[in-house]
């Protein structure tokens, strides 16, 4: 188990994190979701030990780290433009960990290469192993910092945007292998990432983080139908915001309307285009712009036409 | 596309940089005649001298102490910089204080200076009456007029070229790098040796080659220092100007002749090393 308590950082005169408290079961897939400046990748950086808090601790399995180094911590860390090294090839890349071993713990050299073949089977890049970083696709790339990290044998996986630097297409396979892998490893694994579809989809739970706080930690699904804070509400998922009836923010998502005859709020439509199974109608209700969704089946709104619709399912901020 | 490139030669593919032709021609014709030319006169002159003259000159015993001097300082030199050099640049790329700018400027001095200037200030810093020199005069270390002398005329010439080449390859390596093999439980002293170093091997290969080749040639610096005696601390380019003193023009051609040769063949091999090098990062 990792819990992090109460951790505040300052860089400066610009306060990074400001007391955070964070609790992570054995096996869990975290998700550290959060906009550029939101303290996300410090978080991180200090869990694995490559960033030192102001005051707080970091407790693994019960042992406090706080002042441990980054290389007697064993966690597993894949930076997000991979980090390799580039003048070793990709199996020595893999066995860089085990290499560095104290000649007393250093398996011999005849099992390390069993052990970095293993690992480049496990990520797919077998008979790769004589090539050099700069031989490979990203994709390829970032398996490899994969099986360099996993060759350690961490404790706990660490991935600063893993993905952040590769292709749509590439992203979304390599998304959906990693999940598979933490499947079939169970290993316990953090992921700091600013794509919500990113978080939503992989993490067990996600912890939404902005201005150096958490604003919410829960499962997607959670942060999705129920955020705790407007901030949440808008961040994950599309929101329209219009002000309450007694003051406030009323926050509703585009698909959580229906259309009514009468009563509801009134909405001049501005364009709409097909989106999936829905007429995507973007418009303007009061003074503010919103985005609904009306089923396809219907026909289309007309630009200039007025709309009545109600909210299914609301927020109240 | 593939036939033209199949009827244009297997070297001359289409490209999307223009101008090969006027570039390559242009750049062959500018070092044919600013490099080629002149070196070729020497090899000619060298050539109307017959081979047992030249045998005889440009390997006289003289000659050949001047020829072990000359690449044996060079090369001690060129081995200094290197540690000394990757270290200024590690301090210049890695921290920040006040003053860097300063001390960045002062690095590119030796460039700057007249190679005279460098060598009778040096001469007067390690002379056995010298400031430094009158410190190691009585613990039996004579640094002027010694090769150790010449040595250390030649570290002050070629500083800069290993700090310059090593310089933008180490800031090009990123800390993440280094981050990386903490990770992996790396220690600083492995890191150094297994990560950063053979990262930055070629640059640093390349900041060697030009400093010893810098010191095989200088002249101007080393006089001063060296104290010219035949056969101890007589520096070939010395030796050279000293037959073009006495008129010896063959002999000045032959020992000339015989340093372009070793020079050409030991930077030739360097860069050879360093083909090999890029071709395995697949760069």
């Amino acid at each position: 188990m990792i819990r992090v308590q109460n951790i505040t950082k300052r860089f400066g005169d610009y306060a990074a994190l400001h007391g955070i408290d964070l609790e992570i079961q054995d096996g869990e897939f975290i998700a550290l979701l959060g906009p550029s400046g939101s303290g996300k990748t410090t978080l991180l950086r200090i869990i694995a030990g490559l960033e030192f808090q102001d005051s707080g601790e970091v407790f693994f399995n019960g042992e406090d780290v706080s002042q441990r180094k980054v290389a007697d911590r064993q966690v597993g860390f894949v930076f997000q433009q991979y980090a390799l090294f580039r003048h070793m090839t990709v199996a020595e890349n893999v066995a860089f960990g085990l290499s560095v071993k104290s000649r007393r713990e250093r398996p011999s050299k005849a099992e390390i290469r069993a052990r970095a073949d293993e690992l480049l089977r496990l990520v797919q890049l077998e008979g790769l192993g004589k090539r050099y970083p700069g031989q490979l696709s990203g994709g390829q790339r970032q398996r490899v910092a994969l099986a360099r990290a996993l060759a350690i044998e961490p404790k706990l996986l660490l991935l600063d945007e893993p993905f952040g630097a590769l292709d749509a297409k590439v992203r979304k396979d390599l998304r959906r292998w990693l999940r598979d892998l933490h499947k079939q490893m169970g290993l316990t694994s953090i992921f700091v990432t600013h794509d919500q579809e990113e978080a939503l989809e992989l993490a067990d739970r996600v912890v939404v983080m902005d201005h150096g706080r958490i604003e919410q930690i829960g499962r997607p699904e959670e942060i999705y139908m129920d955020p705790a804070t407007p901030f949440v509400s808008h961040f994950v998922g599309e929101t329209n915001r219009l002000a309450g009836p007694s003051g406030g923010e009323i926050h509703f998502r585009p698909h959580d309307v229906e259309l009514v005859a009468e009563g509801g709020q009134a909405v001049l439509v501005d364009n709409v285009f097909r989106k999936g199974g829905f007429w995507r109608v973007e418009g303007v209700a009061g003074d503010a712009l919103v985005e609904i969704d009306v089923d396809a089946a219907l026909p289309a709104p007309a630009v200039g036409e007025t709309l009545r619709f109600a909210p299914t399912r609301q927020r109240q901020f | 596309m593939s036939s033209t490139s199949l009827t244009a030669g297997r070297w001359r593919r289409p490209s999307v940089l223009p101008g090969f032709g006027l570039t390559f021609g242009f750049s062959l014709a500018w070092l044919t005649l600013i490099v080629l030319i002149p070196l070729a006169t020497i090899f000619l002159k060298a050539a109307g001298m017959g081979w047992s003259q030249f045998v005889d000159v440009g390997f006289s015993p003289r000659a050949i102490a001047a020829y072990r001097l000359s690449f044996g300082t060079a090369a001690a030199a060129g081995l200094v910089n290197a540690v000394f050099g990757l270290l200024v640049a590690w301090v210049l790329v890695r921290y920040s204080f006040p003053g860097q700018r300063v001390i960045s400027a002062l690095v590119d001095l030796p460039f700057a200076l007249p190679t005279a200037v460098a060598g009778i200030a040096l001469t007067a810093l390690y002379a056995p009456t010298g400031w430094v020199g009158q410190y190691l005069d009585p613990l039996g270390i004579k640094v002027a007029f010694t090769p150790i002398g010449i040595t250390i005329a030649l570290v002050f010439i070629g500083l800069p070229f290993v700090v310059r080449s090593v310089e933008p390859v180490l800031a090009d390596l990123g800390k993440d790098v280094e981050e990386a093999a903490a990770t992996l439980g790396a220690t600083r002293s492995q890191t150094f040796s297994r990560v950063i170093l053979p990262a930055i091997g070629p640059a640093l290969l390349t900041g060697f080659a030009m400093a010893f080749a810098r010191g095989v040639g200088e002249y101007g610096s080393v006089i001063f220092i060296s104290g010219n005696m035949p056969g101890k601390t007589e520096i070939a380019p010395l030796l050279i100007v000293t037959q073009l003193e006495q008129y010896a023009y063959e002999g000045a051609t032959a020992i000339a002749t015989v340093m372009m040769l070793a020079s050409f063949s030991i930077l030739l091999l360097i860069n050879l090393i360093q083909a090999q090098g890029r071709k395995r990062m697949g760069a």
